[in-house]
């Protein structure tokens, strides 16, 4: 019934948890991890068109799960949060192929608008 | 260890000003303390030695000078005085020869003596007269113009001299003729203790001829005088002859002597030589004008060629001294500003990473506050059955507005941080102030404020980041909003900077409330604003760090009630790319 799957990757619980029943709550499917690695494990076991993926992680950093996602699943699509303004993050991720980037705290009809679009993105293929 | 001692015993000579150079101190008056050390230091250095070889050369060219002066008197009175003595000497030998070789029989001889006599005269013309006297004194033949046989000598001075030492030379005197002559006489021995004089009269008029032929410079004078001072010839400036003469009788002497002497005429040389044989003095005087004449024009020379090489080395050193201490003021004023500037620059770049860590902090839990109260309102929202929703929802947007606001905080402060990023493309001003005032066109509708642009068209393109641009002139400009009234004008002007053509200038002026001379002075400082109401207080920061790094500047002139203009001067191609 949702138009798209979502995999939300970020190490502050409490974020995580909130934006995820935010999202529920306007009807996305969305699952969460809190490191790097059980983004991967979760994106082995389910398709997801779009993850919402923090650079700033303990373990594996956001830009080197960035990179794994690309190669196993090209199809998904890559949204990074970024708490720093710094473009640099942004860009070099844009060049390893996310989607897009938004800087946090971020406004959820924004974030909303960019997953619609990542989604769209990712059928296309 | 030495040397080092030596170096203190220099220091202690040094004025007191320069063995403290570097401590100066701050003020502008080292500058003039150091000036006046140098020119003290230039001057003494080179007006010593100087000084010191004006008085060697001085003393030394004195001295040879004396000596070129007192040579030739002395070689003239030497002659003279040989000239003179072998005089005297030939007349008394030939009077030695007379009474040796005649008898007394024949010299007592009236008849003989008178025809010596007239064989005598013709040999030496100054030969007055020539008389035998015996032992007892009395004349007994005599061959001359007086009529003086039988004359009785014995009491007479030179009688009892002549008995003493066998020759006698007498001083010049008158006599009956009324000219000046003197007398020799000679004794010889006899048998059983017995004597007899030979006595002879001489014409000085010899002696003057003497003297005389000695070609004299004027101011110079020449004569013999006796053991009293007085004048045994006639002298130019000293009187005539038997006149006393004014000057001391010098003292007795082997030799010829020069020496300077003073009178009521003023110093003068005098030299004088004692001749054998006589009581006479020659004495040669030289006036001082003549004498010193060379020395004075000399010591003229010297002292005008003195002066003017210390006014020389004064104006020199005074010049050289100027030109060093401006080049080392403007070094300090560089420096200074180099400092300051540097200082500036490396506030800004700590602020920057300070600013960017903590935005970076804050974005994390900000991020989390603005999930949760998103949260809130979602599950208010959707639920549709709390009773107080309307209150509860104001709450909550309140909240995500606070949050607004911080992320606005940190976002700029990101940004801040992040001019280091500079993509340099060609940019016409121009077009760029009328895109940047596209953002602000909504605010001049609403509140009718009058945006006036007066562009150069000419204005060349300059290259720099179009995004710092960008937000510079939006936050001068955005300012400028801030400041009018509804209602009010802003002018936007553009020129090519008229002193440097290398800059560009945009000038922004509102006729708005002006800014307090007191905020003026912080206008660039991160975090000042007027208020709460006034922003974070970046925005002119972060727009004067843009222009800076690119080599411009941003100046301001505002006075309250009256409006401010700000004034960005560009330079044409960005430095720092």
């Amino acid at each position: 019934m949702s138009e798209y799957r979502v995999l939300l990757v970020d190490d502050e619980e409490e974020f995580v948890s909130a934006l995820s029943e935010r999202l529920m709550l306007r009807g996305i499917e969305v699952d969460s991890a809190l490191n790097g690695e059980a983004a991967l494990a979760r994106l082995v076991e389910k398709e997801f068109e779009v993850v919402i993926l923090d650079v700033m992680m303990p373990g594996l950093g956001g830009l080197e799960v960035l990179r794994q996602i690309k190669s196993t699943h090209p199809n998904t699509q890559v949204i990074l949060l970024t708490g720093h303004g710094s473009t640099r993050e942004g860009i070099e991720g844009m060049r390893l192929g996310a989607f897009d980037y938004l800087i946090k705290p971020v406004d959820i009809e924004e974030m909303l608008a960019k997953m619609k679009e990542a989604a769209k993105a990712a059928r296309m293929r | 260890m030495k040397m080092s001692g030596m170096w203190q015993k220099f220091r202690r000579f040094m004025p007191k000003g320069l063995k403290d150079f570097p401590n100066y101190g701050e003020g502008p008056e080292r500058y003039d303390l150091l000036r006046k050390n140098f020119v003290l230091i230039v001057c003494a250095t080179a007006v010593i030695p100087l000084l010191l070889m004006a008085a060697i050369n001085y003393y030394q060219y004195q001295s040879a000078l004396k000596e070129e002066i007192v040579k030739p008197l002395r070689r003239l009175i030497t002659n003279t005085q040989h000239t003179l003595e072998l005089f005297l000497s030939e007349r008394e030998s030939t009077l030695r020869l007379l009474i040796r070789e005649r008898s007394f029989e024949e010299l007592s001889n009236q008849a003989r003596l008178n025809f010596i006599f007239q064989s005598l005269k013709a040999e030496f013309p100054e030969f007055v007269d020539l008389g035998l006297i015996d032992s007892s004194g009395l004349q007994r033949s005599y061959a001359g113009p007086y009529e003086l046989k039988g004359k009785n000598y014995r009491d007479q001075d030179w009688f009892q001299e002549v008995q003493l030492r066998g020759v006698y030379v007498s001083n010049v005197f008158l006599g009956y003729r009324k000219f000046p002559h003197f007398v020799i006489a000679i004794k010889r021995d006899a048998v059983e203790g017995d004597f007899y004089v030979l006595r002879a009269t001489i014409d000085t008029e010899k002696f003057n001829q003497l003297i005389s032929t000695i070609t004299l410079r004027p101011g110079s004078d020449m004569f013999l005088i006796d053991q009293e001072g007085v004048l045994q010839t006639p002298s130019r400036a000293h009187g005539r002859v038997l006149d006393k003469i004014s000057l001391l009788v010098p003292p007795m002497s082997q030799e010829a002597v020069i020496t300077r002497t003073k009178d009521e005429h003023g110093e003068h040389l005098l030299g004088y030589a004692y001749l054998r044989g006589a009581n006479f003095i020659l004495v040669l005087t030289k006036e001082p004008g003549e004498v010193m004449a060379g020395w004075f024009t000399l010591k003229s020379e010297l002292l005008l060629v003195l002066v003017v090489s210390v006014a020389v080395i004064f104006i020199v050193s005074l010049r050289a001294t100027n030109l060093l201490v401006d080049r080392i003021r403007e070094a300090d004023q560089k420096r200074e500003s180099c400092y300051i500037e540097v200082e500036h620059t490396a506030k800004l770049a700590s602020l920057g990473r300070l600013a960017a860590g903590v935005a970076h902090e804050i974005n994390n839990p900000l991020a989390i506050i603005n999930e949760k109260a998103g949260l809130l309102k979602d599950l208010v929202e959707f639920s549709k059955e709390y009773h107080d929703q309307e209150k509860l929802l104001s709450q909550v947007d309140s909240i995500l507005r606070s949050v607004n606001r911080c992320r606005e905080i940190t976002h700029r402060l990101l940004g801040f941080a992040k001019r280091m990023d500079l993509k340099v493309e060609t940019i016409h001003l121009n077009e760029l102030l009328q895109e940047v005032l596209g953002f602000l066109e909504k605010e001049a509708f609403h509140r009718d404020i009058k945006v006036n642009f007066n562009l150069a068209p000419d204005l060349a393109p300059i290259a720099h980041d179009r995004g710092q641009l960008q937000q510079v002139f939006l936050n001068i400009i955005n300012n400028a909003f801030e400041a009018v009234q509804d209602g009010g004008n802003i002018t936007i002007a553009t020129k090519a900077n008229e002193t440097d053509p290398s800059t560009v200038e945009v000038a922004i002026s509102d006729d708005g409330r002006g800014i307090h001379p007191d905020d003026l002075k912080h206008i660039f400082d991160p975090f000042y604003t007027r208020g709460k109401e006034q922003g974070t207080g970046l925005g002119l920061s972060i727009s004067y760090g843009i222009v800076a790094k690119c080599g411009g500047d941003i100046r301001v002139e505002s006075k309250v009630g009256r409006g401010s203009t700000f004034t960005v001067v560009l330079p044409q191609k960005c430095q720092m790319a």
